[in-house]
């Protein structure tokens, strides 16, 4: 399943690091702790910069999910039908990823299970973070 | 000309609009509709009809071009520029002698260009650059009267389709993805397949409040459908009826499953227009004037995070209800006509309940649409048919609340007391809600 490729830029950079080290990342506001991803130039709850990465641990749960059957997207129409689910993040359930479910059939993704972090590799070589039931 | 952004009512807390039933629409007119531009009719271009459209809303409020002091083109493209080939004429394909000589007057419509091409504007000395699309523009005519800065403000706004399939070119045909488009686009995460990021919220909402998706949103495209073949210029009404029945919806082709065609608007290449005028000036018009009671514009995002939840969006939708019913004065009791913007199926039945229409709460639309929502009965719901049931015009939610309001919607005419309506082209949490009344106050 050839995801497309994630063009990192000088705010996401760490994030896009960090992947390739099989680590996931959230940003920590050092004023008021709030976490938050995807990341920005500033917290979103507080409004100050001074924001730093923080580790997960990578554990979450399904909270619902989709599956695409006609993406305009034309790179991914091949893979069709691709389950496309939300994982909250277990550390902060405000926090939200995308995710295909590797492992998972098309329409048939447990919605509520646990899942963990893993990472896949794109074409490009590179790493990217996917989610898959945990084990 | 510089545009004062001043006149946005984009807050929380911002109380009654101090213009409210000050300012009336008086006239309006839609081209016609149009699936694709075929490349070849110049008397069908976006140019032509949006000329068309404004000669039409001329003729219903008894007006002259000449008469107009406002003009409001919006120049947006609809279809996303940059997105294909159904979004812009060149590069790929060579353009034509003047006044077709770029996209001005193709695919997006300016101010500048339609006054070269429609001689007969002149009294034009308010024509701001910055015009947005119709769910702001027609706040923004609004106060332009009510400031002052033009008596007979004709606002004009664009639909365009050209050959292509729509919104896959551009940044959405390449192998990576940039910018904000890197947290979603590699998952397959897109702003249309997801409906605006409204498929899933709708979903988490059945799963919570019980009930399949067909069930909930079916009745209601249906019943568009079904109002939109009773609107004389409408898409369907012009080019063949859908046919739409309750086992093609069901078995209709998947886009994002749930979700299918039938739940997603239908492009098509058409202008709409309004005039908007004082409510003094409008008594001497020709139409019954219907009067703007209340307008917001601003955004209230898309969540915190990758993807709004059910709760972040219900919490937002809540928010915009409250301004819409905080700046006009009134409640939900009060409304009698309800077009909220339906360009993806799952805006219906969150908007429904947000503004309480008919007192349906949180949990209630399925019952609510399985009851009798059509025009003749007593909770007409969505009685212009909207985007879904007349084409992606985004023009239908007003124009209905106009007819219905003067009494002029024909077969659409609702059975119940029209003396107030809601109507928007508000996608997701955009709080972009008109209100309006056939009485001032």
């Amino acid at each position: 399943m050839p995801k497309l490729i994630p063009v990192p830029d000088e705010l996401s950079q760490p994030f896009w690091d960090a992947v390739q080290q099989r680590k996931l990342l959230v940003q920590r506001c050092t004023a008021c702790s709030t976490l938050q991803y995807p990341p920005k130039a500033a917290c979103q709850e507080c409004n100050a910069t001074t924001l730093e990465w923080h580790e997960t641990d990578g554990k979450g749960h399904v909270l619902e999910f989709v599956v695409l059957q006609d993406t305009h997207l034309p790179f991914r129409g091949p893979d069709q039908p691709i389950n496309l689910a939300i994982v909250t993040l277990d550390e902060d359930p405000r926090i939200n990823f995308f995710s295909n479910m590797p492992g998972e059939e098309p329409f048939k993704v447990p919605v509520g299970v646990a899942v963990e972090v893993m990472f896949e590799e794109l074409t490009d070589g590179s790493l990217i973070h996917e989610w898959r039931r945990a084990q | 000309m510089t545009t004062d952004m001043n006149w946005r009512r984009d807050q929380d807390g911002l109380g009654v609009w101090p213009h409210r039933g000050k300012v009336a629409i008086v006239g309006w007119g839609m081209s016609p509709v149009d699936r694709r531009w075929d490349g070849v009719s110049m008397d069908k271009t976006l140019g032509a009809y949006s000329k068309l459209a404004a000669e039409r809303a001329l003729e219903d409020a008894g007006l002259k071009p000449s008469d107009i002091d406002g003009l409001l083109m919006c120049p947006n493209n609809m279809a996303g520029a940059g997105s294909g080939s159904s979004a812009s004429w060149g590069p790929a394909r060579p353009y034509f002698d003047a006044p077709y000589d770029s996209e001005d007057g193709l695919t997006i419509v300016t101010n500048n260009w339609l006054r070269k091409y429609w001689t007969d504007l002149t009294g034009v000395q308010y024509a701001p650059d910055q015009i947005p699309d119709i769910g702001e523009g027609l706040g923004m005519a609004a106060e332009a009267v009510a400031q002052g800065k033009c008596d007979y403000a004709l606002y004009i706004y664009t639909a365009n389709n050209l050959e292509g399939r729509y919104r896959r070119g551009g940044a959405s045909a390449q192998d990576h993805a940039a910018g904000p488009s890197q947290w979603n686009f590699p998952w397959g995460g897109n702003v249309i397949d997801l409906q605006l990021w409204t498929t899933v919220p709708l979903r988490q909402y059945l799963r919570k409040y019980g009930g399949e998706w067909d069930d909930l949103i079916g009745p209601m495209i249906l019943n568009e459908h079904r109002n939109g073949m009773m609107t004389s210029w409408g898409y369907y009404t012009q080019n063949g009826a859908s046919g739409l029945t309750v086992e093609e919806y069901a078995d209709a082709r998947p886009i994002t499953w749930p979700a299918k065609i039938w739940d997603y608007d239908r492009p098509v290449n058409a202008a709409g227009a309004f005039i908007i005028t004082s409510a003094e000036r409008a008594r001497d018009l020709r139409q019954k004037p219907v009067y703007i009671m209340n307008h917001n514009e601003g955004f209230l995002g898309m969540g915190r995070s990758s993807h709004i939840t059910m709760d972040e969006y219900e919490a937002g939708m809540a928010r915009i209800a409250k301004r819409s019913y905080d700046g006009s004065g009134l409640k939900p009791a009060d409304i009698d006509i309800f077009n909220p913007y339906d360009g993806f199926s799952p805006f219906l039945p969150f908007s429904l309940e947000a503004f309480q229409w008919q007192g349906v709460g949180k949990g209630d639309a399925m019952a609510f649409v399985n009851g009798d929502i059509s025009v003749e009965g007593p909770h007409p719901l969505h009685s212009g048919g909207g985007n879904l049931g007349n084409g992606r015009t985004r023009t239908a939610m007003y124009i209905d609340g106009i007819e219905q309001l003067r009494g002029t919607a024909g077969k659409r005419q609702v059975n119940v007391k029209a003396e107030t309506a809601i109507c928007a082209y508000a996608p997701a949490l955009s709080s972009s809600y008109l209100v309006l009344s056939n009485q001032p106050s």
